[in-house]
């Protein structure tokens, strides 16, 4: 039997077994940003101890910054503090900061990518859970806590238990107006929002194969609202492509090495898994969720669930639950609910490649009255590449708001918030009660095309037919 | 560094219902704008407890009858979302010292057990017991044991579960794993410098 991917980075990582049978597993790299690493730094200092590798820690800002006004003082005195704090942290330790002022500042999850730092066959953490993003490369790569996030800065290592290997093989074609968000959002529907706990999702299959970096990233990403702490995806020509060439990656003679390397980590064709699921590409649609968990999923085509059709108690007390909190009549069509605001961006959606896919159909298109249409690059260099291709005039002729880059309306924790119980058409990953800002703010989650039809149109609807897709 | 072993969490408890409980909900984003933990206990909840107007609303945590609790009752897959350790730290700092749920996401049981709050797992049905008993009599005293896996309140005892892992470190009072990470200093370099990449 041939050895998955997975196990391979894990025994090349393995630095030892701890007393309680945990394995001590080694850190290739660590990101961090200003929400999960103030406090591991302040504990750095209680125990006296400085940050031992710490060319292996790359920061940068994400959560907290306004994406309209960015001129510090930011009028919020506490991220204002927050972006101080993690500015006095890098100095101190010597670590890399790609800060608003470097033209390379972004979403974490996409500047790691962008700057060739995420790598096939390592480790990859950072106290954040959509770390699972960089598995697009074929490493390992999760979220951690605060504590561990200390654990990484002053040992390079963490205590970790190893988890079991889910494939997960989408076969056959997607069909048009089908996107990578639709096949995460699927397999979330299909799982359950805990089916992945103890797994790392191992994704594969012809649609993997065929698409781009940009494309797996986006599933990878949304691992984590699976259950699964982490996704990856076998290192390919597809990978190669994308990596020669930046900033971070091995040149001239290191690269052809490296590339050796990252290939020999890719699963064996005989590889053994402790699960397989398949999913047939052509039974993928356009997929909404319709509730506060991501795998309150359905096509957009389908009805929203009636709890007296639910198969357990358990199952119709959360269809209540949820359809209370989101206002919507069950057994109607999900098509037609109107909505009050559109966000494209996040770490999910928030690529070059979603921007441009998005501009090609909204060009002499206007955003409906009365719907408020934020467009938020995940990065900075992402916004540059955009305003060099002329989509953020595509975008801002549309109606959209084009805006800097960072998490934005992905989650409370910058001006960019929802009012009331506005419902918002949502390119981000979770539509947890409150996640946009509002205490009632109701959150549809779906594809960056999906969104632009509801901005457009005012409400839930088929982009396939709104942008004549086909 | 010594961390005390923890083999009993004694106290008395308070249920909070729900399936898939969110770190958002445990504590909502707008308050993890800070630089250390110390001021979370406030934002427990916060958008479940309060109206929009900031008044309570009548949420198990805010009825009299259960304060002072140092056990939560949850559902299934408790703390599942973000990574962020403020969601456990939130809990812990607003007294809490164990969590027996039906499951946990997996970030948030190991950020939990790294705090030295265990985290342990029982069927629905004994969890809707142990919360039934406990609103019959809030002064029930419900005692996690982790030396023989078991929850006991009253007169009744039942089994639950928590990994190996989790379980060995707590007892041995390695659940901060910080001293025996750095004790192997010599074992990091060598494995540092067998990987080309580093
Ligand atoms: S975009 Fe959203 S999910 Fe991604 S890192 Fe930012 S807040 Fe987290």
């Amino acid at each position: 039997m041939g050895e998955n991917l997975y196990n391979k980075v894990w025994n090349d990582h393995a630095v030892g077994t701890l007393a309680d049978g945990r394995t001590q597993l080694f850190i290739g790299t660590h990101l961090i940003h200003e929400v999960t690493s103030p406090q591991a730094f302040g504990m750095l200092r209680d125990l006296g101890i400085g940050v031992k590798f710490p060319q292996r820690t790359f920061a940068t800002v994400d959560h907290i910054v306004p994406t309209d006004n960015q001129q510090r003082p930011f009028s919020d005195p506490l991220a204002d503090a927050m972006i101080s704090e993690l500015r006095k942290n890098v100095e101190e330790f010597g670590i890399t900061y790609f800060d608003l002022a470097s033209g390379m500042q972004g979403i974490v999850h996409i500047v790691g990518p962008e700057q060739g730092i995420t790598q096939p066959g390592t480790t990859i953490v950072c106290g954040d859970s959509h770390t699972a993003t960089h598995g697009a490369f074929g490493a390992i790569a999760f979220g951690i806590g605060t504590t561990q996030v200390r654990d990484v800065l002053a040992t390079q290592t963490i205590a970790m238990e190893k988890l079991k290997v889910r494939r997960i093989n989408v076969e056959g074609e997607l069909r048009p107006g089908v996107y990578s968000k639709d096949v995460a959002l699927h397999i979330i529907r299909l799982l359950g929002a805990n089916g992945g706990i103890g797994y790392a999702y191992e994704y594969g299959g012809r649609v993997f194969d065929n698409f781009t970096m940009e494309e797996r990233m986006t599933v990878c990403n949304m691992s984590i609202e699976g259950g699964a702490r982490c996704g990856y995806v076998n290192p390919d020509q597809t990978t190669l492509n994308y990596l020669e060439g930046r900033p971070h990656t091995p040149k001239d003679a290191a690269w052809d090495d490296a590339v050796k390397r990252w290939k020999s980590y890719a699963s064996d064709a005989d590889a053994d898994y402790d699960d397989v699921v398949n999913i047939d590409a052509a039974d993928i649609e356009p997929t909404v969720t319709w509730g506060i968990s991501p795998d309150h999923g359905i096509a957009i085509s389908e009805t929203i669930p009636d709890p007296e059709n639910a198969n357990s108690e358990a199952e119709r007390a959360s269809i209540v639950e949820a359809l209370d909190y989101m206002k919507l009549p069950a057994g109607d069509p999900i098509m037609g609910t109107p909505v009050d605001v559109a966000f494209i961006g996040s770490c999910t959606n928030g690529r070059i490649s979603d921007f441009r896919e998005v501009a090609q159909h909204i060009k002499g298109r206007q955003v409906a009255d009365g719907v408020t249409a934020l467009a938020v690059p995940g990065s900075q260099i992402t916004d540059a590449i955009c305003k060099k291709e002329g989509i953020d005039k595509i975008f801002s002729e549309a109606g959209f708001e084009w805006r800097a880059a960072g998490c934005s309306m992905c989650l409370a924790m910058n001006p960019d918030k929802l009012q009331g119980d506005q419902l918002c058409a949502s390119s981000s990953n979770r539509n947890f009660k409150g996640r946009q800002g509002s205490p009632t703010g109701r959150t549809v989650l779906m594809s960056p095309l999906m969104v632009a039809a509801a901005a457009i149109t005012g409400e839930i609807t088929d982009a396939r037919e709104v942008f004549s897709v086909n | 560094m010594s961390i005390p072993a923890i083999t009993k969490v004694s106290g008395t408890a308070v249920y909070v219902p729900g399936a898939d409980v969110d770190t958002d909900r445990i504590i909502p984003a707008r308050f993890l704008k800070c630089v250390t933990f110390d001021d979370l206990a406030e934002g427990l909840f916060y958008d479940v407890r309060y109206d929009g107007d900031g008044k309570l609303v009548g949420h198990p945590l805010d009825d009299p009858r259960f304060s002072g609790a140092s056990i939560m009752l949850a559902g299934p897959n408790f703390g599942c979302g973000s990574s962020r350790e403020h969601a456990p730290q939130s809990i812990y700092r607003f007294g809490f010292r164990s969590i027996i749920a039906v499951s946990f996401a997996e970030i948030f049981f190991g950020n939990s057990t790294g705090i030295g709050m265990p985290c342990v797992c029982a069927p629905m049905e004994e969890i809707e017991k142990i919360a039934q008993a406990v609103e019959n009599d809030p002064s029930t005293q419900v005692s996690i044991n982790l030396e023989d896996m078991t929850v006991s309140y009253g007169d009744q005892v039942v089994p639950v579960s928590m990994p190996d892992s989790a379980r060995e470190a707590l007892l041995s009072a390695r659940w901060d794993p910080i001293g025996e990470l750095l004790g192997n200093a010599r074992a990091i370099e060598d494995r540092a410098a067998a990987l080309p990449y580093i």
